[in-house]
């Protein structure tokens, strides 16, 4: 290449692939093209590949399937549902099943987890040492062993006629746990409990086995959130001569929130997505129900898809209202 | 390929024409137009936000100009992977927070450029950068890490890793903004020391002694163009602009 | 000006040896003041917890130690008993830990367990290079294969559709190990691309994948990936399961990786540019080994985290250590005793986990001082 004295503008490159290569943009350009054509490529084979499938199997594809008759009864409800209903009304169900557990679950795990976590910011050895345990145990051994361990634990508990009793008001037997509703008190007749409301061994189980476990999580998250406070700060608060309590309420905490709140509601969303596991022990939540759709209506394809993108919406939604409360609590910086 | 330029040319080894640059809809750079001698000396001064930085910083391509040229002996510098590769070749960069990478030795940190990028051989590349750091005057570092050398040293392994390339031309942006004081006079020397061995250099920085002592050219840039150019006694003793004049009541009192 | 007569002064003390410190109030009974009881709530607290102790831990003791039966082959001892009954163990520990293995080749399975658990020793206790590392590990893993799989050196053929137990749990843990982490790396490094579409396709794949329970994508594998395959050609459970697993890790390592990625200042990639490195050697000598020190705890967690997953596999038919306990137990004769069982592959899987994070934390520990 000929040196170009400065003032005058210099040709422009010829045309050819190998300028282009070395162009960096237009490099950059060729390797989006390649990807996405190769990618393109890749879903055309495969989808391909599913339609012959299915076409072979003789199974149609669309979602009309879902006004269809369901076919099966649904053990745990909260809204009416018997086998002549519809899939789409089954997804119902389901759907409040999981929320239902997972926000039973959620609450539990949060209030756990903050006394635990605290619990490990204790001046007192003691205190210190069971949290430390508590934390180590429950993070240390697999959710879906604990779930199925109170599971087995429940379903060994005596029967009605000889249940734990809470007072008198409140039964644990292997039918579940029967609690107090106002106006509305549990009485044993016969073999059962009347009256009342009765959580299912199998809810129980799952709240003890989702909330117990993401509660070790919550607690560290806790712990690490009060410690990322400097020490500067609550110096600067004694010095100001505000009282223990005030320091941690007004100066700790509203900055720890902000440390605390990505992390936990990450847990949250953990909580939502392993209520799935409730397929383990026959919970009728949503994963649950999802696959004896699968197995009665034949359409598997479409009915992954339902499910995946209401997993999906849910946690893209909890994310989505993370980043608005992030943004509220933004510390105005310069 | 790019045919080798004659010693004592006459011809300006760096040359920015016309050079302008936007982020944005914010105009960075005003028709930026600098030449430099082989051989010679810029210093580039102004307030922070003037684009002095953003300037030599399109010089190795490490910023992209929208308008102009710049060209490094013979080289333009565009969008061409292989034309920006040679101009990096022939350039040198020295950063104000050094950039030394902290996971190697300082040696490493030396050879890994020649050994990797170059096919130097090592014992080769390690006996150069040994003798680079001896002129750098801390030979006895070579083995340390990064975080074990004070800010000065640091610096100072910084310029001599750019020295292992065999550059035409040093660049220095900023280099002594982020030393302690005590520490300042240290990558001075070195940086005196190697513009009267003959490197062409440009550097940017406030310390106007060391524009006194060794500039041929001191600018002053401000808002994004250069507002005045001069050899340093005229640029400090008669400063032509108001900007001029009140930019270096601010630095020289 | 008259200069003022100072009030202030200060005393140098005459010249003379340090001196040791003077001896603290010893002794047992302030150090449990100062520590258990120095305010009310303290002390409540103390009283809450030894209470609480109390009432919980001879009750406990009583049941797994005092009152516990240890061996009876026929559970006529435990149906007597009162405590637990830890008799399960050693009669159904084969198929808890092996599950549907040949009885006769299970063998096979607790070698491929011990080279596993041994290199893993190894490379923790000794830290060899990351060079020797990856040789070894890729030795170790066809040799666990070939004890595995069988059909060669004179040894019974064995279908995966067959392993189960602890093999199957750390071959699956391993290869989502060994596969998630590099395509962590490349999903991450493709996420802070300045390319548009390479971006967007990571992008979409991290945040869908990271917004799917696992047992949803496990059960995806198994019942689509079939589908996909052209006539003819079948795909391994075992393999549609591991496919699985390492795409799910993938995305939560890529997230870490990703993390490491922002936290390394722009001066190191520019001053990289600048010394001349291509991409390649850029990523491989100077960014990724910093990343890697960076990211080292959090990547532990996610990899303890893939250990635990591996109970997963359990909802899609394959036989890990929690499901073969599970059909063990359903033995009429000790289905009454799962509890214990399931007390001690939770055990199990206590050590491994708890070592493995203590690991860490000792890492962790040793990385912060170096620097």
């Amino acid at each position: 290449m000929t040196p170009t004295p400065a003032g005058r503008r210099p040709a422009r490159p010829p045309l050819s692939l190998r300028n282009a290569w070395n162009n960096v943009h237009t490099r950059a350009w060729i390797y989006q093209l390649l990807v996405v054509a190769g990618l393109l490529g890749l879903g055309a084979y495969l989808i391909g590949n599913a339609q012959h499938a299915l076409s072979k199997q003789g199974i149609s594809t669309g979602f009309s399937f879902l006004g269809a008759r369901a076919g099966f009864e649904i053990g745990e409800k909260s809204i009416a549902f018997s086998s002549t209903d519809s899939f789409l009304r089954a997804y119902g169900v389901a759907i409040l099943n999981t929320l239902k557990v997972s926000a039973a679950s959620i609450l539990l795990a949060t209030v756990v987890g903050v006394a635990v976590g605290l619990g490990r910011l204790s001046a007192n050895p003691l205190v210190r040492k069971l949290a430390s345990i508590y934390v180590e145990v429950f993070r240390n051994t697999p959710q879906l062993i604990q779930l199925v361990f109170w599971y087995t634990l429940i379903a060994n508990l005596p029967r009605p006629r000889e249940a734990f009793s809470l007072g008198g008001m409140a039964f644990l037997s292997n039918r579940g746990l029967t609690l107090p509703w106002p106006g509305d008190m549990p009485v044993l007749r016969g073999f059962n409990f009347q009256g009342g409301v009765t959580l299912s061994p199998e809810f129980v189980a799952l709240l003890l086995g989702l909330s117990l476990y993401i509660a070790a999580f919550i607690a560290e998250i806790v712990r690490s959130g009060v410690q990322s406070v400097g020490r500067g700060q609550v110096e600067a608060a004694q010095a100001v001569g505000l009282g223990r309590a005030d320091i941690y309420r007004r100066i700790v905490f509203p900055q720890a929130l902000r440390v605390m709140v990505p992390p936990a509601a990450g847990q949250y969303v953990s909580i939502i997505k392993n209520s799935s596991l409730g397929v383990a022990i026959g919970y009728p939540e949503l994963f649950n129900v999802n696959n004896t759709i699968v197995t009665l209506s034949g359409h598997t394809v479409e009915a992954i898809a339902i499910m995946m993108s209401i997993y999906l919406a849910i946690s893209f939604a909890i994310a989505a209202l993370m980043n608005l409360y992030n943004r509220c609590v933004q510390i105005r910086e310069r | 390929m790019e045919t080798a330029m004659q010693n004592a040319n006459p011809e300006p080894i760096v040359v920015l024409d016309q050079v302008n640059k936007w982020y944005g809809d914010f105009h960075v750079l005003r028709d930026v137009s600098l030449s430099v001698g082989r051989g010679e000396k810029i210093v580039v001064c102004g307030p922070s936000g003037s684009g002095k930085s953003t300037s030599i910083r399109c010089i190795n391509r490490l910023e992209e100009h929208q308008e102009g040229r710049i060209v490094v002996d013979g080289t333009e510098v565009d969008a061409d992977v292989r034309r920006i590769e040679a101009v990096r070749r022939k350039v040198g960069m020295v950063f104000q927070n050094f950039n030394l990478f902290p996971h190697l030795t300082v040696l490493d940190n030396l050879t890994l450029g020649p050994v990797r990028a170059q096919g130097v051989r090592r014992d080769e590349a390690q006996a150069r950068a040994i003798e680079l750091l001896k002129r750098v005057r801390i030979p006895e570092q070579a083995l340390k890490f990064p975080g074990q050398l004070s800010g000065g040293q640091q610096q100072r392994v910084a310029i001599a890793r750019a020295l292992m390339l065999q550059p035409q031309v040093m660049l220095f942006d900023e280099p002594t903004s982020a030393l302690d004081p005590e520490m300042i006079h240290e990558v001075l020397d070195v940086m005196t020391e190697l513009a009267q061995a003959g490197m062409t250099m440009i550097c940017v920085t406030h310390e106007m002694s060391f524009a006194r002592k060794v500039a041929d050219l001191v600018v002053f840039m401000d808002a994004g163009e250069i507002v005045e150019a001069a050899p340093p006694e005229e640029f400090f003793s008669a400063p032509k602009s108001e900007r001029t004049r009140l930019f270096l009541s601010q630095v020289l009192h | 000006m008259g200069r003022r007569t100072l009030v202030s002064r200060a005393v140098v003390p005459a010249p003379g040896q340090r001196r040791a410190p003077p001896a603290q109030a010893g002794g047992l009974l302030p150090w449990l003041r100062r520590n258990f009881f120095r305010s009310p709530l303290n002390a409540l607290a103390t009283l809450l917890s030894l209470a609480a102790i109390a009432a919980a831990l001879p009750r406990l003791a009583r049941w797994a130690v005092t009152d516990a039966v240890w061996s009876s082959p026929d559970a006529e001892a435990c149906k007597q008993a009162a405590g637990a009954c830890w008799a399960v163990v050693p009669e159904k520990y084969r198929v808890m830990l092996f599950g549907t293995f040949p009885y006769d080749e299970q063998w096979r399975g607790m070698l491929a367990v011990a080279v596993i658990l041994g290199l893993a020793l190894y490379c923790a206790l000794a830290r060899p290079s990351a060079r020797a590392v990856a040789a070894s590990w890729l030795a170790a893993m066809a040799a666990v294969f070939v004890l595995m799989l069988g059909g060669v050196l004179g040894l019974e053929p064995v279908g995966t559709h067959a392993w189960g137990g602890l093999p199957l749990t750390l071959i699956m843990f391993v290869g989502t190990v060994a596969g998630g982490v590099p395509l962590g790396v490349v999903l991450a490094l493709g996420r802070r691309s300045s390319m548009p579409a390479i971006r967007a396709v990571c992008v979409g794949f991290i945040e869908v994948v990271r917004g799917l329970p696992l047992v949803t994508v496990l059960f995806m594998a198994s019942l689509m990936l079939p589908l996909f395959m052209p006539e003819g050609m079948s795909i391994d459970k075992f393999l549609r399961a591991q496919i699985a697993m390492t795409l799910f890790f993938a995305a939560y390592a890529a997230e870490v990786v990703r993390g490491g990625l922002q936290a390394i200042g722009k001066g190191q990639y520019e001053a990289a540019d600048t010394v001349g490195l291509s991409y390649r050697q850029k990523m491989a000598c100077v960014i990724l080994p910093q990343v890697g020190r960076i990211v080292l705890p959090s990547m532990m967690n996610e990899i303890i985290r893939a250990f635990k997953n591996t109970t997963f596999i359990g909802i899609i038919g394959m036989f890990d250590v929690l499901r073969a306990t599970s059909t063990a137990i359903q033995d009429p004769v000790w289905v009454r005793y799962s509890i214990e069982a399931y007390l001690f592959i939770a055990l199990l899987y206590f050590v491994m986990c708890y070592g493995m994070s203590r690991h860490s934390a000792r890492i962790e520990d040793e990385l912060t001082v170096r620097r």
